[in-house]
This record gives structure tokens, sequence and C-alpha cells, in this order.
């Protein structure tokens, strides 16, 4: 089962290779998509015991970010098929194989319980990604491309070392040396401090740069904005959660070696900065795909807050993961409808989306109002348990700024959020021959659906996975 | 054996040295080819004869020493750039925060705690010696080679530390390390070639139409 899981996309990759018509690429993508979904689902309900000596192990946590991926690539793939079509001069063949090859990778990510493989796929996520993010191009989107290959390159490069030290630590400490998360919990108490704690600071700056936590958070807006709109939606809500759950690995590690609180506070200090730089850069920003940059920003900074807090939160932060990668998805794609449309990303040529294209414009206005943490939205529970949480814990600093940053961004979205939509498109801007299909605004609507019913209700066996996912993270 | 193999690093330590002062990208280049092939034999001198290790050294050597340093410097023929100017930061300095990280890293490293067998040797230190001058390359350097340079010499800091860890990276996940790395560096080699064509130079400091007002 979890070898059908990687090779699946594997082999979509070698079909989308040889086919040589762009029509039916973008189909065959969704075909092997649909099936990854249907994998992904047989697994979450009935998990294989772990195999291949501990090297694979479906635990909540992986199942959590498996599930928001898998789902999500699934949408992007539909939604290919509808935008792959208005971009018809140039091959999509490089594009539609990343793409298999990152949800291979990606699911790679989510079932091993080998750091060191864990850390192999993920590498290969942001390599797979890179020429997609250069789909246009041209020479912004090279420039993109290059900041975004080279800071996550060496971000994870620095994470790398930091599991050498972590596996020095074994040897040192004469126990069986291993990368397996199991293995390294059990003697977590036996391992070389030192060694540890140095592979700690180096596991954070590497998976942080790759989650985009401030202040290495420099490559996001560039590769968001010039990426195309599902190929940001991806990067957003995809490869930020695998990103997340690297870190949450090492979280874990934390929590058996007892060095928890270093690294607690070291992602509180984080988090709260990406969220106060997001807040500073959302204001008055031109381009609306580098504002959900920063809006990614913002988020990843809630997750690293929330997870330095503990507790209650962590239960917030994992669903955060659903809610956060399902609205990125529906704000990524609907606007890549608008940019369509509009041939300009720029919030001074694009205005009265709503009264050009009602079901873009409608799905963005909703998708802001989810994101930004508004009932009745699912990111809303998200974000009040984590807050509520850092009241309860006392910790009135951190619930401070957290709500000062989060009523900051809300106002500075707004204001560059509704003067898109609302009003009169300008005389003078272009038209295209876009114009919204169900192919197009199907995929970010059933996203959007999705957001809207985890806010109201949780599934029973959604809710009992959260539980056991948070129980994998409690201190003792 | 281990002395030989600790002899071959103060040779590593001297290159980083040579690609923190020179501004010749092919003599740079080469440097790094060089280091690439120290690296390679270096596993062959620590540890007993096998043909996996054998296969090994082979591959490192291959990819380290001639694959990725030919990749680059046709990129900088076909760019017609033989140096690089106007560094972000001058070579003396560079070369001095150099000797600086790297008597740090020989600091910190005496600091950790060490196996009885690792611990008169230097590999520790010259890891992270060569990991921070990588990073001072990357970081201080304009052009898009260099920062490759630099990158790979980051990488080769990482792969000194990796000769320690005999037995706990099963093989298949270090040769994974690896393919990762090199598919990196080839995929910036293509980025390279893609930007020399789209703004007629390698000088990654004209990449500045995303900048933040």
């Amino acid at each position: 089962m979890f070898t059908a899981l990687i090779l699946l996309p594997l082999a979509g990759a070698v079909v989308t290779w040889l086919i040589p018509y762009d029509r039916l690429r973008p189909k065959v993508l969704a075909l092997f998509t649909f099936a990854h979904l249907g994998l992904t689902i047989q697994l979450l309900s009935f998990t294989p015991p772990e195999s291949a000596g501990g090297w694979f192990h479906l635990d909540a946590l992986g199942k959590i970010v498996l599930l928001s991926t898998s789902v999500l690539f699934f949408t992007c793939a539909l939604y290919s098929i509808g935008y792959l079509f208005y971009r018809r001069e140039r091959s999509n063949r490089v594009l539609c194989i990343g793409l298999l090859v990152c949800l291979s990778a990606a699911s790679l990510v989510t079932i091993t319980h080998h750091l060191g493989l864990m850390w192999v796929a993920l590498e290969t996520t942001t390599i797979s990604m890179a020429p997609l993010i250069y789909f246009n191009r041209n020479a912004r989107s090279i420039e993109a491309t290059w900041k975004y290959l080279l800071i996550c390159s060496v971000g994870v490069a620095l994470a790398l070392i930091g599991l050498y030290f972590l596996a020095y630590s074994t040897i040192v400490a004469r126990v069986e040396p291993s990368l397996l998360l199991d293995d390294l919990i059990r003697d977590a108490g036996k391992l070389s401090s030192g060694w540890v704690h140095a592979a700690f600071v180096f596991l954070l700056v590497g998976f942080g740069t790759k989650m985009g936590l401030a202040p290495l958070h420099t490559w996001k807006p560039d590769a968001y904005g010039e990426a195309p709109g599902l190929v940001g939606a991806l990067l957003s809500g995809g490869l930020v959660n695998l990103a997340f759950l690297a870190l949450v690995r090492v979280y874990q590690l934390c929590l058996a070696t007892k060095e928890i609180a270093f690294f607690q506070n070291a992602l509180i200090v984080m988090g709260l900065f990406s969220m106060i730089v997001a807040a500073i850069f959302m204001a008055r920003q031109a381009d609306f795909k580098r504002m959900l940059a920063y809006s990614s920003v913002e988020h990843v900074g809630i997750m690293a807050v929330a997870l330095g807090l503990g507790g209650k939160a962590i239960f917030g932060v994992l669903f955060h993961v659903l809610a956060n990668g399902l609205t990125k998805g529906v704000l990524f794609l609907s606007s890549g409808n608008i940019h369509r449309s509009y041939n300009s990303k720029s919030t001074d040529h694009v205005r009265g989306a709503l009264r050009r294209l009602p079901w873009s414009g409608g799905l963005f206005l909703a998708g802001f109002i989810a994101i930004t943490g508004s009932p009745p939205f699912a990111p809303f529970i998200s974000e009040f348990t984590i807050i509520s949480s850092a009241f309860i814990q006392g910790q009135m600093l951190v619930g401070a700024i957290f709500l000062i940053s989060l009523t900051v961004i809300f106002i500075g979205m707004a204001l560059t959020v509704l003067p898109m939509v609302m009003g009169e498109a300008p005389a003078d801007s272009e038209t295209t021959s876009y114009r919204d299909s169900l192919w197009t605004v199907g995929p970010p609507l059933f996203l959007l659906l999705l957001v809207f019913l985890l806010g109201v209700w949780i599934p029973e066996p959604l809710m009992t996975l959260l539980r056991d996912a948070s129980a994998l993270l409690e201190e003792h | 054996m281990f002395s030989i193999a600790d002899q071959l690093l103060v040779l590593v330590l001297l290159i980083n040295f040579i690609s923190l002062g020179t501004s010749r990208l092919i003599f740079s280049i080469r440097a790094v080819a060089t280091q690439g092939v120290i690296l390679g034999i270096l596993p062959g001198l620590m540890h007993p004869f096998s043909w996996h290790l054998v296969a090994i050294t082979v591959v490192i050597i291959a990819v380290k020493g001639f694959v990725i340093p030919l990749l680059l410097s046709r990129a900088v023929r076909s760019a017609e750039i033989k140096r690089e100017f106007e560094p972000f930061l001058g070579y003396v300095p560079t070369l001095l925060l150099g000797a600086v990280f790297t008597a740090l890293s020989f600091g910190f490293a005496g600091k950790l705690p060490m196996l009885p067998e690792h611990q008169n040797y230097m590999f520790v230190p010259a890891s992270i010696a060569t990991l921070m001058t990588g990073f001072l390359v990357l970081t201080t350097r304009r052009k898009a080679i260099s920062q490759v340079i630099g990158y790979l010499v980051m990488e080769n800091g990482i792969f000194i530390f990796g000769l320690l860890l005999a037995g706990a990276m099963p093989v298949m996940v270090e040769a994974g390390a690896l393919l990762d790395l090199l598919v990196g560096t080839f995929v910036m080699g293509i980025v390279i070639n893609q930007i020399s064509r789209e703004f007629s130079s390698l000088d990654t400091s004209l990449l500045t139409s995303l900048k933040e007002e």
C-alpha cells in the first residue's frame, strides 16, 4: 500500500512524459491525482502496520498532512484542465511531470518515520517545484526561481547537517546509530545533549526556511507572485504543510529529550516575528499574489506560535494545517482566474472583479473572509483555539501580539481585496478571452465548500484523527 | 589511515580560502573540483576495502570532480564572463571573515563531546569551517555561478561530516541525499543558462525587479 502511494504518481509522471498532446496531459494528471486521493482515503481508513523495520509508518500526524496534500493536489489537477486550456501557447509537459513527482515525494514525507529519508523527499519536493515557478519563462519568473531554489536549497542543506548532528549524537551516546524517529525517541534520554542542541538549531533554521518563517521568508513573495496560481496554491497549501510536518517531527524529539522549552520559545519568537513582518508588508501591497504570499508568511507564523505554545493550541494548529491549506487553495486558484482575465496582478488595474467575474471574484472575497479568521469558516475555529489557549496558559504578551497582528493583517488585506472586487473595472483595463467556466471555478468552489463545512461541523473520524495526533504531541 | 585523511583535510581548508580569495571563476571552479576529488578519496582511506566503497568513490569523484565542474565551466564560457566583479563584500574582508569562521569552528567543535577515536582529528571543525565558507561565498558574491560554487562548498562541508557517520546513515539515504544535491546543482546550472539568455549576464544583482519598495 505504501509503495503504491509513492509509485502511482511516479507512474503518472512517466505517462504524462510520454503523452505528446498538451490537451490530454492535464486530464491524465487529474486521473492520477484522483487515484492517489482514493488510495489516501483507503490508507486513512485501513492503516497498514508499520513496515520495512519502522521506515514506513503512517501515524495520525502524517495522516492529516497526507489528507490535506492529496485533496489539494487533486483539486489543483482538476483546475489545471481549465487553466492550461488558456495557456496553450506553451507546452505543459514539465508542469504535469513536476506536479506528479512532487506529489510522490510529498506522500513519502508523510509516511516515513526515517528522518534521513524524509529529508531526501523534502528536498525532492523543493527541486521538483522549481521548474513550475519558471512556467511563465520571463525575466521576473527566472529571478523568482533562482531565489527560491538557492534559498530553499541552502535551507534544507542546513537541515541535513542538523540531521547529521543528530545521528552523531547517537554514535557518541553508544546507542544503536539510527535516524529512525521511534529509535531516537526511545533513546532520547541517553543522547549527547550538546549535539542534540546544535541539531535542533540547524533543523529549525533549515525547515523554517523551507516553511518560510520570517526572517527566512524572502523567497516567498517572489516565488508565489510569479508562479501560476495553481503552483502558488500547492506551494502555500501543500509544501508549507510538509515542512511543518518536518518541524513537528523535530518537536516530537524535543519532547522526548526534555529540551522542549528552548525549542518552544524559538518557535514562538519566529512565529510572532513572521506575523509582524506579514502585517507590515501586507498593507499597501500593489500585487495581489504577493499579498497572498505575505498571508502565507502570516499563517506559517501562526502555526509556529501554536506549536510553541503547546497544550490546547496543538489541536488548533493541526486543524489549521487542513484549514489553511484548503483556504489557500481557494485564494490562489481564484486569484489565478482574476489574473487571467485582467492580464495583470496589479491592484491598480484590477477593479470590479465581482462584476466582471462574479464567480472568481466572489470566491476570492470569500477566501479572504475565511483566511482572516472570520466565522463560519474553518480557520476561525483553529485560530480561535490557538488564541484562547495562549490566554489560558497565561501567555498574555503572546496572545496580545497575536491578536494585534491578526487585526492589522485583516485591515491591510481588506484594503487590497475590497477595491479589487468592488466597484467598476477601469475603462482602459485589458480584457482577455478568459471567461469563468466549470473547470476553473468548480475546483476552488469545492475547496471553499470544504472550508465552510469544516467550519460548522467536524466529522467524527476527522475529530478522532485530530485528537490522536494531538496526543502524540503532548508534554509528559 | 585516519591520519592521512586528516592531513588531506588541511588541503580542503586551504581550498576554502582559495575559493574565498579568487575572482577568476574558472579558477575557483577548478579549486572546488579539486576539493571534490579529495573528498572522494577520503572514504577509501577511512574504511576497509569493499566493492560498494569503490562504487561510492568513483561516483563521488566523477560527479564532484568532473560532471558538475564541467557544467559550470560551460555556463561560464557561454556567458563569456571570466571574473567576479564587485562582490557585495570585498575579497580581503571575506578572507578575514573566513579565517574568523574557521577559528570559531575549531572552538565550537572543541566544546562538543566526541568519540575517543575521532577525538584527535579535525573532521568536525573542517566540516563546519567548510560549511561556513560556502555560506560566505554564497552570500557575498553577485554572480550566479559564484553562488552555485558557494553552495557546492557548503555541500562539501556536509559531506565531510557524513564521513563520521558510517553506519548511522543507511547507504540508500546517503545516496539519496547526494543525488538530491546533485540534481539541485543541475537545476541551478540550467537556471544559470536561462539567466544568461534572459539578461545576457550572470549578475544576480540585476535580478531586482521583484524588490520590495
